[in-house]
Formats: structure tokens, sequence, C-alpha cells
């Protein structure tokens, strides 16, 4: 148990690691953030002196090792732009990315889940098909396209409501919608195929001998033993939550993380940038810890297994 | 109440249009009286299991409706609606199944799996429902009751799953037991102690048993009455002694000839070089490296076979017992810690890359499964055809040998067209019979290859095999857990257990004068092998005394 978990940390932080490492090497190889801050025209001792403050005048073995002690230590550092704390600017902006990202799930588990549930049970159904047929559309239409076809319709059109922003419950709704479709459709499909595996099998017709009614045949016994599916796929979605809300935030302007990045990547404001990859990936390790964990808790031979 | 505990009543399950036939069940009528076995045979198909799942109400969504009348206390269970019917079953008629592991939910405790009848059912408090189940745990005879309780389905054995779904059936006293094949996936040893238990639960509880499986053995062991099916219909229905010893209908007669009996054939003596000597053979599976706690087992340990040229050896031992990782080892799909094979004459054992492919020719195996055995995708002549021409035929003698050995084995050429799923399961057998023979090779492994096959198409497989060893003179080593098969077909005979060969010898010596505890223990396992050799009129219950 404890060398499992042991194994696990070591893993979270190679892949940070290499994550960090990564970000490190592309953002100084594409191009100079020192022409995107100051622009070309730049004054060359104005560029020398710049170079110096930000220490990039060091040699990239020296900047990387900075870096990492840095980034190790929590040090995020100043951002290039406005000079404000660089965890200051992150820190206001994450809880806007969460709260929409959370609402966002929560649609998409509640329509998504029972959706899929339904159509394994009316297998082959005209209900069935037409679950199927929504749960494609869901995954298969870019955030972009759904969310600018929404604004047209209901702030432009029919002025519903609001197109951008935030202030009101009212805000949430377009970008909470268009960020869970995606979630929704693909949670609707796994949901129905590992429904369809566990309904078949032999303890649901032992659980019908023994005269268990039908939904608590459904919800007891074979919801707790599709879940391990439907729990990877919010996993590996949940981890999306940052990288994901990028194009919603950016099409509803929304004030959170994503919307930073764009801006942040634009301006080559450097130390934002290296920030927030670390944000992103920390937030999949995290999502994938979770749900290892939720493996045990949901499927005994795994518990014992460790 | 007068009249019988539960009546069949013209019972029809149709199957859906594009099946091979238009019913699963057609015109059943029988009866069961209180506290009476009677047993429901018949082969894969012939509508056993559906007359059971009909009568509980649990058949598959996708087939209409059954009709006819299953009267149960007075009342015709499918005239009532879901909710009514299955508080009936849930309460009075209880069922078991052919998987235990599978049959109970693998993320519940197997005790909660009990209570949950009790909380369906009864008013019990918790504190009760506890007792109960322990209580229950202790009749059915499982160990350490208190402990076993807490455990998951996948902490126990399948005799053991097996006991834990005859607790959940016994729980509120039933009046009815439908047991379906609820022995055919367990050991000899382990089937043979829950024949006993059901036998003695009949006495103390006074159930009415309804007993479906395949085997006839396991009906002289147990049935008060004994109703044969072929193909949804009932052939004969009758006494034990009626149908064992003095059956009525033809299908039955055929049935009976072809239950393979502990009859050892004579082992031959003009065999030629060995085509197989296994020396030392060790396999140690240890726990999973990183993530293990070290626990390590010795599958296969020190062991020693020899195989010569038309020899057929017999590997024979229960679930576990290291005989299918020998068989493995021997052909190298799971490599051998220690121990030397060596076949027709040249190393098997250390050969590494072309010399290991071109090596592999001369063994081949022929697995249980033959639904899995075959790739659903490639025509049956290309399966064939595929061994010769990976080792070097061209390929048009290739496609001459794949119909030559087609007809050996007794399917038209026209099969080489077609495609696996065309088969039935005894058909497919042939194919991977032919499949492996189409390399000639020295050895031929058969692994428990009869064992997923009725008994009239296990005894055509058997023949087959005798007649293509006749033929080709390979050596074959036929492990099975079942001695009875054994006896028909193996030169000698190995007993495995724990990965050692407890015992070795021909058959008529082994099955006289037994040396080892073990094999005798096998042995008076093996079901019904007092009622083929028992005169009319005397067979008796073994269980029972």
């Amino acid at each position: 148990m404890t060398r499992f978990w042991l194994v696990k940390i070591v893993r979270t932080l190679l892949t940070l690691w290499f994550v960090l490492t990564f970000a490190f090497i592309v953002l100084r190889t594409s191009g100079d953030p020192v022409v995107a801050l100051l622009g070309a025209d730049a004054r060359p001792d104005e560029v020398a002196q710049f170079r110096s403050q930000w220490g990039l005048d060091r040699p990239l073995y020296e900047q990387y090792a900075r870096y990492i002690a840095q980034m190790a230590t929590g040090q995020f550092g100043i951002s290039y732009r406005d000079g404000r704390q660089v965890i200051d600017i992150i820190a206001e902006r994450v809880p806007w990315t969460l709260l929409l990202g959370l609402v966002a799930y929560l649609i998409a588990a509640l329509v998504g889940i029972p959706a899929g549930i339904l159509a394994a049970l009316k297998r082959g159904s005209t209900l069935d098909r037409l679950i199927m047929t929504f749960a494609v559309f869901g995954f298969a239409l870019p955030n972009f396209f759904l969310g600018i076809l929404m604004i047209l319709l209901f702030s432009l059109t029919l002025q519903w409501l609001p197109s951008s922003g935030t202030g009101t419950i009212w805000h949430f709704l377009m970008p909470a919608i268009t960020l869970g479709t995606f979630t929704a459709g693909t949670l609707a499909r796994f949901t129905r195929s590992a429904m369809l595996e566990v309904l078949d099998r032999l303890y649901m017709r032992a659980a019908a001998a023994k005269g268990v009614p039908h939904w608590k045949r459904i919800l007891l016994h074979a919801l707790p033993n599709a879940a391990i599916p439907i729990v990877t796929i919010i996993g590996l979605n949940l981890g999306q939550l940052i990288a994901g809300a990028i194009v919603v935030e950016t099409v509803f302007a929304w004030p959170g993380v994503g919307r930073l990045l764009v801006t942040a990547v634009s301006s080559r404001d450097l130390a934002v940038v290296q920030a927030l990859v670390l944000v992103i990936a920390a937030t999949m390790v995290v999502a994938n810890l979770l749900v290892d964990l939720l493996y045990g808790l949901l499927d005994p031979r795994i518990r014992v297994a460790r | 109440m007068t009249g019988p505990l539960l009546a069949i009543e013209d019972l029809n399950v149709r199957l859906p249009r594009g099946s091979d036939r238009s019913h699963a069940v057609e015109g059943l009528s029988l009866t069961l009286e209180k506290g009476e076995i009677l047993c429901i045979v018949g082969e894969s198909g012939s509508g056993k299991s559906m007359t059971a799942l009909a009568a509980m109400g649990l058949l598959p969504r996708n087939l209409p409706k059954p009709t006819g009348r299953v009267v149960f206390e007075g009342t015709d269970l499918l005239g009532l609606d879901e909710r009514r019917r299955s508080d009936i079953t849930g309460r009075r008629i209880a069922m078991i199944f052919q998987e235990p592991t599978a049959a109970l939910n693998p993320v519940y405790r197997v005790g909660e799996q009990v209570a949950e009848t009790f909380r369906l059912h009864t008013d019990l408090s918790a504190a009760e429902i506890r007792d109960r189940v322990v209580d229950l745990f202790r009749e059915v005879r499982l160990p350490n009751p208190e402990q076993i309780v807490h455990s998951y389905p996948h902490q126990l054995s399948g005799g053991q799953c097996q006991r834990v779904m005859i607790a959940t059936a016994l729980a509120l006293d039933p009046a009815v037991l439908i047991a379906d094949e609820p022995t055919t996936a367990l050991d000899v040893t382990t089937q043979a102690q829950i024949l006993r238990l059901m036998l003695e639960l009949r006495q103390r509880h006074g159930a009415g048993i309804v007993f479906i499986t395949h085997d006839f053995g396991v009906v002289a062991e147990i049935a008060d009455r004994v109703a044969v099916m072929q193909q949804g219909r009932l052939v004969e229905i009758g006494t034990r002694e009626e149908v064992l010893h003095a059956p009525k209908a033809d299908y039955t007669r055929r049935l009976l000839a072809a239950v393979p009996t502990l009859d050892p054939r004579i082992s031959r003596t003009d065999l030629g070089k060995p085509v197989l000597l296994a020396r030392k053979i060790v396999k140690t599976f240890s726990g999973n490296g990183l993530f293990g706690r070290g626990r390590s087992v010795k599958a296969v340990d020190a062991v020693d076979v020899t195989i010569r040229q038309g020899e057929t050896i017999g590997l024979v031992g229960e679930s576990g017992s290291g005989k299918s990782t020998l068989a493995q080892c021997v052909i190298r799909l799971v490599e051998p810690d220690n121990g030397e094979v060596i076949i027709s004459g040249g190393a098997f054992t250390g050969l590494r890359g072309s010399a290991l492919r071109d090596a592999r020719r001369r063994v081949q195996i022929v697995f249980q499964d033959p639904y899995t055995a075959l790739d659903p995708r490639q025509k049956i002549g290309a399966a064939i055809a595929e061994g010769p021409r990976v080792h070097g035929v061209s390929a048009g003698e290739a496609m001459q040998r794949a119909f030559d050995l087609l007809d050996a084995v007794g399917l038209d050429r026209a099969s080489a067209d077609r495609f696996p799923h065309e088969f039935s399961g005894g058909q497919r057998q042939r194919i991977c019979i032919a499949r492996a023979l189409a390399v000639e090779p020295d050895l031929l492994i058969a692994d428990e290859s009869v064992s997923a096959l009725d008994v009239s198409i296990q005894a055509q497989i058997l023949d087959l095999l005798a007649d293509m060893q006749r033929r080709l003179g390979f050596g074959m080593l036929f492990i099975t857990h079942d001695l009875r098969v054994a006896s028909r077909i193996c030169d000698r005979i190995a007993v495995m257990r724990a990965g050692r060969i407890v015992e070795e010898g021909e058959p008529a010596t082994l099955f006289d004068n037994p040396q080892d505890p073990y094999t005798r223990e096998l042995l008076a396992a093996v079901p019904g092998r007092d009622w083929q050799t028992a005169p009319p009129g005397q067979t008796k219950a073994r269980a029972e005394s």
C-alpha cells in the first residue's frame, strides 16, 4: 500500500518535471520575449537592461536551473508585463475557471449518465438512437462553434441571455452548457456501453431471482459495476478542465485561467505562462490520482490487489 | 394442499426470428413434488435452462413472453406482473447458477449479498440478519463463517462461491430450488461435496429441487425422477431407475451410450521412439513484482514426462494442479524456470528466433474453448493452411493439405470457404484439430479439448483424435479434469496435484489399485460410477449412503 503510493508520487513528480522542461524549451525557442514585449524598434540599451533585469542574459542552463528551483519552491516570479506577483494574477483567475468547470461538469453528469443508463436499458429502441444521436452531436460539435451559435441565438436574436462577461447567474448558463456538452456526450456513450456490459452479467440475473426490484437492480447492482469506465472518463475530462476552458473563456470573455493563458502566451509573458503550464499539468495529475483512488473505493478487487 | 408443488403446463418459449429454430421450449409439461429432486437432462440447446428461466420470469429481454402456465401453490406465475411474480419467486422459489463466481456481485461482500434477501423480504433487524447469515454459512459448511461473511467473491474459491449462492437460496426456506448446472464449473471433489450438501438440504428443508444438468453421472447420484429434453421438447420422463436402466426413447439411449465410463482402455505396447522427453520441469509464479508481497506459487514442481510415438498420456488433476502450466512449459508458451524439454530427439528449451519457430512446428496444441480459438474473420481453409504456409509449404500444397484434413476430420471441402461462426462447437473443435495437424506435428497437446462439448460430441471428438493418431502416429498429451474421459483415450494416466505428479500408471492398474490417497479421492468423486457397473434395480444414490 505505502509502496503503491510512493511509486505514484514519484511518477507524479516526474510528470511535472517533464512538463516544466518541455514548457521551458518551447518558450525559449519560439521567439524572443523581449522583442515581443518591448516591440521590434526598442532601443538596444533598453533591451539590454530588460534582459539583465529578468536574467535573460544568463546562460540557458543557468536560467533552467533557476527556473526549476523557483517552480519547486513555489516562487512563480513577477509578470514581465505589469510587474505583479504571478501567484496573485493566477489566484484571482482560478476561482472563475473552477466555478465554471464545476457547473459544466454537474450539468454533464446529470444529463450524460442518466441518458446513458436509459439508452442501455432501452437498447435498440428509438429512444436509444435518439440519445446516441445527441451524444454524437455533443462531442462532435467544436466548442467555439456551439458557443458562437448560442450567442447568435440567445443573445443577439432572442436577447434572452448576456453574451459575455460575468455578474449574474445568467452569465453562467451559456459558457457552462457549451463546456459541458462535450463531456455530457462522452459520458452518455461510455455509460451506455459500460451498462450494457454489466446488464447481461449473471449476478444481475441472480439479483432478479432474489426478487430485487428493477430500479434497485440498476442502481445498486449494475451502476457500481459500470462505474469504473465512467470514472475514468470523468477523470480524463476533469484534467482538461482548465485546458478545455481556453476556448470557451475566450468566446464568452470569461475572466478565467484559460483566457489568461491566451493573453500571456501572445504577449510572451514567460513567468505567467510557465506557472500556468504547471497549474494545468498539476490539475491533470491530481485528477488522475483521484481516479486511481476512486478505483480502489469502487472495486474491491483493485483495493485488495494493492 | 393437493396437487404437485410446481406444475409446468404446455410451456412455450419462442425464439426471435432468424434463429435456427422457432422455439427454445415447445409444449413442455412436467411437475415437481414436495421433497423431490427432478433432474432435467439434455445437451446444449435442449431448452433446459430456458425452461428454468421462463419459470422464474428471468428470460432475456429480446425473447417474447412465454406462453402456457407455470402453476406454483395454485398461482399461475406467468399470469402475474413482474412485481408480484418477483415477490413470490424471490421468497418461495430460489435459483442457483452454473457459474458461482459470476453469479455474485463483485463489489459487495458475500455476507451483504445474502443479507439483501432478508432485507427485501423480511422485517428482521440488522443484528438478526447478521446472525441468520452466519448460521446459513455454517449450514452450507463454509469455513469460519464469522470471517467469511466479510469476504468479497474474488477472495473465495468456486466451490465456496457456490456455497454462498446456496446459502442465499436457502435464506427464506424456499419451497422450490432450481439449480441450473450448479456443479458443472467445479472440480469433481468439490462437485461431490455440493451434491451431498443438496441431498442433506432436501432432507432438512423438504424443498422440491429442479436440478438441471448435462451429466448422467450426476443424475445417477441424486435424481428421484429424470426428464430428458431435446431441442426444446420433452423426450421422456420417469424415475431414475426407468430412465437410466430402461430408457424408452432412442435419444435417451444414444445419450446414455455416449456417457464416458471408467472403463480403462487397454494400453498399447507397439509404440515408437520418444517424441517428448521433459525432465525436471519447474515453474514458479510470484506475486506481481513491484506491488506484490513476494508470494510465490510453485505451479510445476520438478515434473518428468515421457511420451512415445503414437502414445497418449493423460494428465489429470483439478483446477490449480498445474497441468495446463506444465503443457504451456512444454510448448514454451510459458518459459519454464528450470528443466529440459526434448522433442523428437532435438532440444527445445534454449532455442531462440528462427530455430524456435522451426521447432514449434513439431508441437501443436488444441485448446478447450473452440469458440474463441478461431479467428472470427479468417476463413476455415485459410486458418488450416496458415501453419504450413508459415513453415514454407507452397500455397497450393497447403490448401490441398487443408482439404485433405477437412475430409479426415469429417467436414466437407466446401467448409474451407466459410467462417467459424457458421459451425457448431463440435465442428469448430474438428477444425481446430485439423489446424493443429496441418503442420504434421510429432506431439499434439489437447488441453481440456473436449470439456466444453456435449457428451455425444465429446465421444465423436475422442474417436476422431484416436483415429488421427492411428493414421499419423503423433504422441499426445491429453489434459483433462475428467477421469472418465481420460480412461477412454489414454495409454497412461498421470495424476497431478499441487504441481507434482502424485501417481502415474496404466489406467487399468490405476483405477483398480490406486496408491496415492488423492487418486483414491478423485476416483471416489467420479459422479455415477456405480450406476454404470451396477445391475438395474440396484442403483443407489451414493451420496445418500
